[in-house]
């Protein structure tokens, strides 16, 4: 049994050397505490411009906090969750831009259509209000 | 390489069957997988309230509801438990089950915290009046804040499930995967709460 499960292991073992699966899922100490100081500092720079009120215009703040934030997921996606193209041969980064594209005709496409939805609304006068079922 | 193995397999058919371990390999791209759909789920809950964030009925704004500082505890809270899920990770590489075990513990910790700050929000947040029925913009919130607190729950309740299991059986190799599919799903969770800190909380209080 024990001879049986230690040649298993080397099976794996010399499986694993050439697999594009597993290296996944391992990143080093450094890397972790990279993307820990990177994130800590993009959390707290859209806080600061927040609470502290440091930007005058309002556009502004906003575009900061979107494009920090994107930069942060991907810094999450980097040295957290171990992206990159070659892990799984590259169906993980496949998966990843396919449902990046959903996302985005999600959320533009929603956005887009109720903001004409809005503007294009007929104004309703008081006699319609009265008038309605 | 493979001819290797053919004259191997040809010369003992049953030494195929013993190294029948690929299926494991798609572990990853599953649960990948599973990932990105979740990602679509939160992609609609996100639109929604992107469509009906400004919709207040007359009923409280962003700016009123929302404590900032709060927040970022709560932030502060989840990071934390991702670093501290990485270094159970590297433990469980090393092989060193105690010092696994302690920084999932941790880890767990930081997501009752997280928990606990949000059903305090939540708590207080409705002790004002500002209830889910109050209007869209509360209704859209609650749906999204909501359904990923119910994630970091169940990613709770799958932590120590684990637990149990490393304890009893040890850094197995079935544990690992578990645990790495964990991992994924975890800092998956942190990747969502970079999109509901910046979107719902900072832009709603910027106004």
């Amino acid at each position: 049994m024990t001879t049986n499960s230690t040649s298993h292991e080397d099976a794996h073992e010399a499986h694993h050397g050439h697999s594009h699966g597993h290296e996944a899922g391992h990143g080093s100490f450094k890397s972790y505490m990279t993307g820990f100081i990177l994130s800590v500092i993009l959390t707290a720079i859209p806080f600061w411009l927040v609470m502290g009120d440091v930007l005058d215009s309002k556009v502004a703040t906003i575009a900061a906090i979107m494009i920090i934030g994107a930069i942060q997921i991907v810094v999450h996606m980097v040295y957290f969750l171990h992206m990159n193209t070659k892990s799984e041969g590259g169906w993980t980064m496949m998966a990843l831009i396919f449902t990046v594209i959903i996302v985005a005709i999600a959320l533009i496409g929603s956005l887009w259509v109720m903001h004409h939805l809005n503007t294009n609304m007929m104004v309703m006068s008081p006699e319609m209000m009265k008038n309605l079922p | 390489m493979s001819s290797n193995i053919q004259s191997q397999s040809a010369e003992k058919p049953q030494f195929y069957l013993e190294e029948d371990h690929h299926p494991e390999g798609s572990t990853n791209l599953g649960f990948w997988l599973y990932l990105m759909s979740d990602c679509l789920i939160f992609a609609t809950l996100f639109a929604t309230y992107a469509v009906l964030g400004r919709n207040y009925a007359a009923g409280p704004s962003p700016a009123d509801l929302f404590d900032l500082k709060l927040v970022a505890i709560n932030t502060a809270m989840l990071l934390f438990s991702s670093i501290t899920y990485g270094f159970a990770m590297l433990q469980m590489e090393r092989g060193a089950k105690q010092e696994t075990l302690f920084w999932l513990g941790i880890t767990g910790l930081f997501g009752l915290a997280f928990l606990g700050i949000e059903l305090y929000e939540f708590y207080h947040m409705i002790h004002e009046g500002a209830t889910p029925q109050r209007s869209a913009f509360l209704s859209a919130f609650f749906t999204l804040v909501g359904t990923h607190g119910l994630h970091v729950t169940f990613g709770i309740i799958w932590l120590v499930t684990l637990m149990v299991q490393v304890s009893k059986h040890g850094l197995i190799h079935e544990n690992r995967r578990r645990l790495m599919c964990l991992s994924m799903f975890w800092h998956f969770l942190d990747v969502v709460w970079i999109g509901v800190f910046s979107v719902v909380y900072l832009m709603g209080v910027v106004g």
